[in-house]
């Protein structure tokens, strides 16, 4: 076997390594690993590389075909813009989780089998996770606890249904599952593989996760989240379901979702967190259709949403860096303050909502148009009507209330504010410039899609087009300052699909302390009345011979019962997050075993 | 800062800026009505002049006002929701 250098090796090890590099050399470290996983992904060929033969499996680490590599690219893009924006963070963890986060997401992008996937999978959610933790806000814990239990529970339907599906295909092999299940029926493994990936693409009702976390994540933690895991859903459906209609439904009502939350969020992050959901959805739906344009269009998509998402969540993060603030009712008239990251935040509120020379609009249109060259109007229209919603709120709300408005923030706050360090401008204007130069040169971008004839046909710039987009979007801006009364934001939450689960521990914990409790009283009752009232009489007549004989057994047995205990009591000790992490790895290995076994 | 002089200038002069915003939008239908062809046109309607401008704007006041009577129809509550019942169990979990 030759050796086949994965680009998650270097990020993995880099991170490794990170906590004994020198103090002074620690920015170049930053600056070198990314750069060099870049540097690797350039040089990828096509092929299978990287098989490793473990039992009777063949894992595959490196499938490259145009899917996975133009994914693999801007994946690798993106990992050097947020670590540089992050750079002067001087936590070796941060940067360690945040390096893990992405060595799965790639992993995942290159993996030829589902184990590899699987394994990869898991890796992102149980990296990324600490990007929450790291806050080390009250709230931080819970809601990294909530983030991994539904990640948890996704990774388990998609490892139940990879087991499942695979043992009826014969083969390991990570492939157009859309095309076996249309030869072979649906199958309820299909459907459970299916939810994994749904799940980490923020389908709902399986989307509540995402806000939850991203909003919460620390300021460049968040920056990272908003890139991998939901692109890294988008391109495994991408490869597995591409033409399942039920996705088309599903997208256009979560584009549409994502546009209804935003209105009612007054926490920036978690806007734009919403809009994720939102923007997503196009490309969901574009797998849904599944035509060759329409695959085009959800890598482009995914593609120019990863900057310009970043870009916006480096805005927001730096004002939450700079001022501690991320609502919009502790926040505004920052224009003075904080200039140059409104004008990055404003480029990203322009990419995200399709303006001709920024780069969603040269991504955006190919999914609209796929949708109409299908004969489906609805689906069209539906998102083009979404897109007017993203411009009311990516491209205006969130810069009005922060930069200008009538609120002003608290003296500290407003003292606070400032132009963040170096590093976080040059992320920002470089994520910046990119966003303009795919709108502006699109072949750049249309040369790397999976199908580069069909994209290099297209032409986004067409008169009609163009008109087509000023008029929606210009006149959503006339309708938000005409409405800008009713959109001033309220400090309150929006219910979503987490309640049931936030909720549903409530109703456990009574369940545990009310009924539970209350036979447990019964029960100690009646042990009292029927069984220790007889004991003690018992216990009379055979003292004597307790006295004598019994004695010295019993104590040792009581020692050794209390050695035991002791060292139960030392094992379990620990924190929450690592009995969950300890509980999924044994379950992990127990099914592994399982797997191993049945096939002998 | 050169910047911050720029958004003070057009900030002193906020009625011309209006002013020309509106031009735009007019030119915008004008221009539309006039000049473009329709012969990227997915459905009838959209040769209507200005028929994408409807749309944005009509689709703007439905996103806000549908969503704003969703939000106070009971799913926009206060902040501390989770958090005050969170207290009480650990108030009652330490018990």
């Amino acid at each position: 076997m030759n050796f086949w250098l994965h680009p998650s090796l270097l990020l993995i090890l880099g991170g490794l390594l990170l906590p004994l590099v020198p103090a002074r050399l620690k920015k170049g470290w930053l600056l070198l690993i990314p750069l060099s996983v870049f540097a690797r992904t350039l040089t990828l060929t096509h092929g299978t590389f990287g098989e490793v033969h473990v039992l009777n499996w063949v894992l595959v680490f490196g499938r490259v075909d145009r899917l996975s590599l133009v994914f693999g690219y801007i994946m690798s893009l993106m990992c050097i813009l947020g670590t540089l924006y992050g750079m002067h963070v001087k936590d070796d963890k941060q940067h360690i989780a945040a390096w893990f986060y992405v060595a799965g997401s790639i992993g995942a992008i290159y993996a030829g089998d589902f184990i590899t996937l699987f394994l990869f999978w898991e890796l992102m959610a149980f990296s990324s996770v600490f990007l929450v933790w790291f806050r080390g806000r009250r709230e931080s814990l819970p809601a990294g606890l909530r983030y991994l239990l539904v990640h948890v529970a996704g990774g388990l339907a998609l490892l139940g249904g990879m087991v499942w599906y695979c043992k009826t295909q014969g083969s390991w092999a990570f492939d157009d599952v859309f095309r076996n299940l249309a030869v072979n029926h649906a199958t309820p493994a299909t459907w459970m593989i299916l939810i994994g990936f749904m799940l980490n693409a923020a389908v709902p009702p399986l989307h509540a996760w995402l806000p939850d976390a991203y909003g919460e994540a620390t300021f460049n933690g968040s920056v990272f989240m908003c890139a991998f895991t939901t692109k890294t859903a988008v391109y495994a459906l991408c490869r597995g379901f591409a033409g399942t209609q039920l996705l088309v439904v599903l997208g256009v009502i979560m584009a549409l979702y994502g546009v209804v939350y935003a209105v009612l969020e007054n926490d920036c992050r978690r806007l734009l967190a919403y809009h994720i959901i939102s923007q997503v959805g196009y490309m969901v739906a574009a797998v849904g259709l599944g035509t060759d344009m329409a695959i085009n269009g959800a890598c482009a998509h995914a593609f120019a949403h990863i900057l310009y998402k970043g870009l916006l969540f480096m805005g927001c993060g730096a004002v939450l860096h700079m001022t501690g603030e991320s609502k919009f009712t502790e926040l505004g008239g920052l224009w003075k303050k904080m200039p140059w990251t409104f004008v990055f935040t404003l480029i990203g509120g322009l990419s995200i909502s399709a303006f001709p020379l920024f780069s969603g609009f040269v991504s955006k249109s190919m999914i609209v148009q796929a949708g109409f060259e299908q004969g489906k109007l609805w689906v069209g229209y539906l998102l083009l009507l979404a897109s007017a919603g993203t411009f009311l709120h990516t491209g205006l709300k969130v810069p009005y209330f922060i930069w200008f408005g009538k609120n002003r923030p608290k003296p500290e706050v407003w003292n606070r504010a400032a132009e963040p360090p170096v590093n976080m401008n040059v992320a920002m204007a470089i994520t910046s410039v990119l966003c303009i130069f795919i709108g502006c040169y699109t072949p750049y971008l249309y040369r790397m899609l999976p199908f580069p004839e069909e994209a290099m046909k297209y032409q986004p710039y067409t008169a009609y087009h163009i008109f087509e987009t000023l008029q929606i979007l210009l006149f959503t801006g006339l309708g938000f300052f005409l409405l800008l009364k009713k959109l001033v934001p309220e400090a309150k939450i929006s219910l979503d699909l987490d309640w049931p689960y936030r909720m549903g521990g409530r109703v456990f914990l009574w369940l545990a302390r009310k009924p539970v409790q209350a036979l447990d009283t019964f029960v100690g009752e009646l042990y009292r009345y029927a069984g220790l009232i007889p004991l003690m009489i018992t216990a009379r007549l055979s003292a004597l011979f307790d006295n004598e004989v019994v004695d010295g057994a019993v104590d040792g047995l009581a020692e050794s019962v209390r050695g035991v205990g002791r060292r139960l009591r030392l094992a379990q000790r620990g924190q929450m997050q690592e009995n969950l992490t300890f509980a999924f790895a044994v379950a992990a290995v127990l099914i592994v075993a399982f797997i191993i076994y049945s096939n002998r | 800062m050169n910047l911050v002089k720029l958004i003070e200038f057009l900030r002193s002069r906020l009625k011309t800026v209006v002013r020309v915003c509106f031009v735009v939008l007019a030119l915008l239908i004008l221009l539309d009505a006039l000049f473009v062809s329709k012969a990227h046109a997915h459905t009838g309607p959209e040769h209507w002049p200005g028929f994408w401008s409807l749309f944005g704007f009509v689709g703007c006041v439905l996103i806000v006002i549908l969503s704003k009577w969703y939000g106070h129809a009971g799913i926009m509550t206060r902040e501390d929701y989770y958090e005050s019942t969170d207290e009480d169990e650990t108030e009652h979990t330490d018990v």
